[in-house]
């Protein structure tokens, strides 16, 4: 065991923890961020205050996803330099300005517009408050597209060259930020974002309609996240594929592993379960639909699928974790579009608020999302192995000159503080959720209704009833003071 | 003439590295005098006067550290691992400091814990960054494109001085700020803080200056030989004139001149170590020029930048300007 324990496990040991805890942060901000300006625009356009409520019960919530993601974002753009400085010596100059352009067109843009969307809404006006709305939703989407453009870089470098210090340097740009997997996955991750946001918001809403099917706002957020459900998560399975198959064209040993396959076949099953083994190069007790995998992947019953041995054992990611992290994935993905389907059932017999055990079913799905966007990147990610930058740049390459113990000291720092920090912010946010919907939310913040916070400035603008209403609606400044 | 890309860029990463000290710096300082105010509305009242700006400000730090990674990522892969420790702390510290911003508000029973995760991150960041800053200014070591020092080769008295230097320095700027945009015992008491600070800092600054120079012989060149020393001498002079402006800004109860007078001492002393860092990167092993990425890579991210910077200050400014002028003490949490 201890041979395993060098700096460049424990700095991949760092790296899996410190991001899989951040991806979850910014995936449901993207997602969130969006809803709110969707109920923003549509409480603008309808006039309808239910719809300020639900943006009010939301952008609570959404200030304490953002706050965790920005701060355990800021670890991962340093961790780069910390942990892997081989590797940004050598990608700095493709990857870097990518990033840049993520901090410049992105960061900035959301941390801009955030005060004026969580403090601003008395400031501004209703129509420039929905425009910061608009920014941070934007800002979100900016940094999802460079973010996964870097990462798709590193699964399907293109447009580099190599420098005579072995540095990559950019040949083309355009083909380098749009290398041959971005547009899948940036697709993927996206419609995950939303998918992962539409779960919560409808498992939350399944839950308070279980204790009141009446709630107005309730009713509301059910409906709407029903309505990803069914319509997203088909699409979601749709862009899965295509992704699959794109990943099969430049990345075979990641199908190989993710499908269990070890011997090229022509006319390979499609293994539904069963115990890899990379020793035995076999999956034990396999459960297989025989020419199924060919199908599914080459679209001819006879296709061939290339095995792992194929490859080097050295060159071969870690096939067990690849294998099961799929099938959970895939396995959510499918509940996901059944829930959907269900709902639209029963939308269609107009008892879509009074199905409980369909409610019942949304809430235990409410963190679905999150679980399958782990398992995906899991997938991917440990399928890239071992290459960082894949087929070019192998991950022990890539390590800082750095020794084990100081790792082992920030990992075990990082460890206790996020488990500590982001476990209260969970149970935090979890009490936000439990706040029931439409009520009037109390003015005292020992409970749980906390009104976001409304600073401001001399001379302090006459109120206008519409502001009044703004302000009773978030339980801030008038029945505040 | 050919464009010289990689001085251009060292000038905007030093303007990023400075927006964002002058920026959080205000920030980390309010979160250092945390435990002067009353608990409950005093601290209420003091953070609400960032709350809606602090995230943006923090987002400099990304560029500078983005920046680096983009435009000199030789520079990133050997600083980072030198400066482990002080920089993994740093972090830490930001992480307790920015999830205090919303976990203070909401639970009353852990408020107390959280107004000390506050103080205690916005002290552990502001001490780490001094520290980085000493530990670059004394030398870091590189061979063959690595860093080649130890791990605590960061750790010496002159970068503990640094430490101290800029958490003093913040606290100036956060209480200045506070005198700035608040009325009542809150701005009393930054009132009453900002001029030790102001002491504090001049001596520390001092210090550092005497310090500096027996580091590295080049630095004693860069100031004090003809024709430099044209450039250089006005600098010290401006500093003390600076600090005389703040002083007198305190003493008649001016409230805006002691922040802007505060920001002036940080611009003045950060201009002082560029004199002496130019022209390196990473004193005293890579130049500017050494570390950069290639032209394309600073070509490609320039045309953006040139676009976005403006944009982004245009709109920082305007945040700025929505929640200008005085915080009402009795708006916000209750």
């Amino acid at each position: 065991m201890v041979e395993f324990l060098d700096a460049a496990f424990l700095a991949r040991v760092q790296f899996a923890f410190t991001i899989s805890f951040h991806i979850v942060f910014p995936a449901f901000s993207i997602g969130l961020a969006s809803y709110l300006a969707v109920l923003e625009g549509l409480w603008l356009w309808t006039g309808r205050d239910v719809f300020l409520r639900i943006f009010q019960y939301w952008i609570k919530i959404f200030a304490v996803v953002f706050g965790m993601g920005v701060v355990s974002g800021i670890v991962m753009s340093y961790q780069f330099g910390t942990n892997w400085s081989v590797f940004s010596d050598k990608t700095g100059p493709i990857l870097g300005p990518l990033m840049g352009y993520e901090v410049l067109s992105a960061f900035f843009l959301e941390a801009g517009f955030l005060g004026v969307m969580l403090f601003g809404m008395n400031k501004v006006g209703k129509k420039l408050h929905f425009f910061a709305t608009l920014m941070v939703a934007l800002g979100t989407l900016f940094s999802a597209f460079w973010i996964l453009s870097v990462n798709s870089w590193m699964q399907t470098p293109a447009g580099y060259g190599i420098n005579e210090v072995g540095q990559f340097i950019p040949v083309d740009w355009w083909a380098a930020v749009f290398n041959p997997s971005f547009p899948y996955r940036l697709v993927h991750m996206v419609l995950a974002a939303y998918l992962t946001t539409a779960f919560v918001v409808g498992g939350v809403a399944a839950w308070h309609l279980l204790r009141d099917k009446t709630n107005q706002s309730a009713r509301i957020m059910f409906s709407m996240a029903m309505w990803m459900a069914v319509i997203v998560a088909p699409i979601q399975i749709i862009a899965g594929d295509f992704h699959g198959l794109n990943t099969l064209e430049h990345q075979p040993a990641k199908i190989a592993a993710i499908e269990g396959h070890f011997e090229t076949k022509k006319g390979a099953p499609l293994i539904l379960f069963g115990l890899p083994s990379m020793q035995d190069e076999a999956v034990h007790y396999a459960l297989e639909i025989p020419k199924l995998g060919s199908l599914i992947l080459t679209h001819d019953l006879n296709g061939e699928i290339k095995g792992l041995k194929e490859w080097a054992p050295e060159d071969r990611p870690n096939v067990p974790i690849v294998f099961w992290s799929f099938r959970i994935m895939v396995g959510l993905g499918f509940l996901m579009a059944a829930l959907g389907a269900w709902s639209f059932l029963r939308r269609m017999q107009n008892k879509l608020y009074e199905t409980p055990l369909m409610l019942r079913f949304a809430t235990w799905m409410a963190p679905s999302g999150f679980i399958a966007l782990l398992a995906g990147w899991i997938t991917t990610e440990v399928g890239r192995q071992p290459y960082t930058v894949y087929g070019l740049l192998r991950t022990s390459d890539s390590i800082s000159p750095i020794d084990a113990p100081a790792v082992a000291i920030s990992l075990l720092a990082f460890v206790v503080v996020y488990f500590a920090v982001f476990g209260v912010g969970v149970v935090y946010i979890l009490r936000l959720m439990k706040r029931t919907p439409d009520t009037d939310i109390p003015d005292d913040y020992k409970s749980d209704g906390v009104p976001v916070r409304a600073t401001s400035m001399f001379p302090v603008k006459k109120l206008s009833s519409h502001d009044q209403e703004l302000a009773k609606a978030s339980g801030g400044k008038t029945n505040g003071n | 003439m050919e464009i010289d890309l990689a001085l251009i860029w060292s000038l905007l990463i030093a303007f990023a590295v400075l927006a964002y000290v002058l920026l959080d710096g205000f920030d980390l300082g309010i979160g250092i005098l945390f435990p002067i105010f009353n608990k409950g509305s005093e601290r209420d009242y003091a953070m609400n006067t960032i709350a809606p700006v602090w995230d943006g400000n923090e987002t400099w730090l990304v560029l500078g550290g983005g920046g680096l990674f983009a435009v000199f990522p030789l520079a990133y892969s050997v600083v980072l691992p030198a400066l482990y420790a002080p920089l993994t702390l740093m972090l830490l510290g930001l992480i307790f400091r920015g999830v205090a911003f919303e976990y203070r508000w909401r639970s009353k029973n852990s408020q107390g814990f959280w107004d000390l995760a506050f103080f205690g991150g916005s002290l552990a960041a502001a001490f780490c960054q001094g520290i980085a800053l000493g530990a670059l200014v004394q030398g870091i070591d590189v061979v063959d494109r690595a860093y080649a020092g130890g791990w605590w080769n960061w750790l010496t008295p002159f970068s503990l001085l640094t430490g101290v230097s800029v958490a003093v320095g913040y606290i100036l700027l956060g209480s200045t700020w506070l005198i700035l945009k608040t009325v009542g015992p809150v701005q009393e008491k930054a009132y009453r803080y900002a001029k030790p600070a102001l002491f504090g800092l001049l001596g520390l600054i001092g210090l550092v200056s005497i310090w500096t120079p027996f580091l590295n012989p080049e630095f004693l060149a860069r100031w004090f030989t003809m024709p430099q020393i044209i450039y250089t001498a006005p600098v010290p002079l401006l500093v003390l004139v600076t600090a005389l402006v703040l002083l007198r800004g305190l003493r008649e109860k001016n409230d805006a001149w002691p922040f802007f007078a505060s920001l002036g001492l940080f611009v003045l002393t950060y201009v002082g170590l560029g004199i002496s860092f130019f022209p390196y990167m990473v004193p005293p092993s890579l130049t500017i020029w050494q570390a950069a990425a290639p032209d394309v890579s600073l070509e490609f991210l320039l045309i953006g930048t040139a676009v976005l910077i403006p944009l982004i200050l245009g709109y920082t400014a305007y945040a700025y300007w929505v929640f200008r002028g005085k915080v009402d003490p009795k708006e916000g949490y209750h």
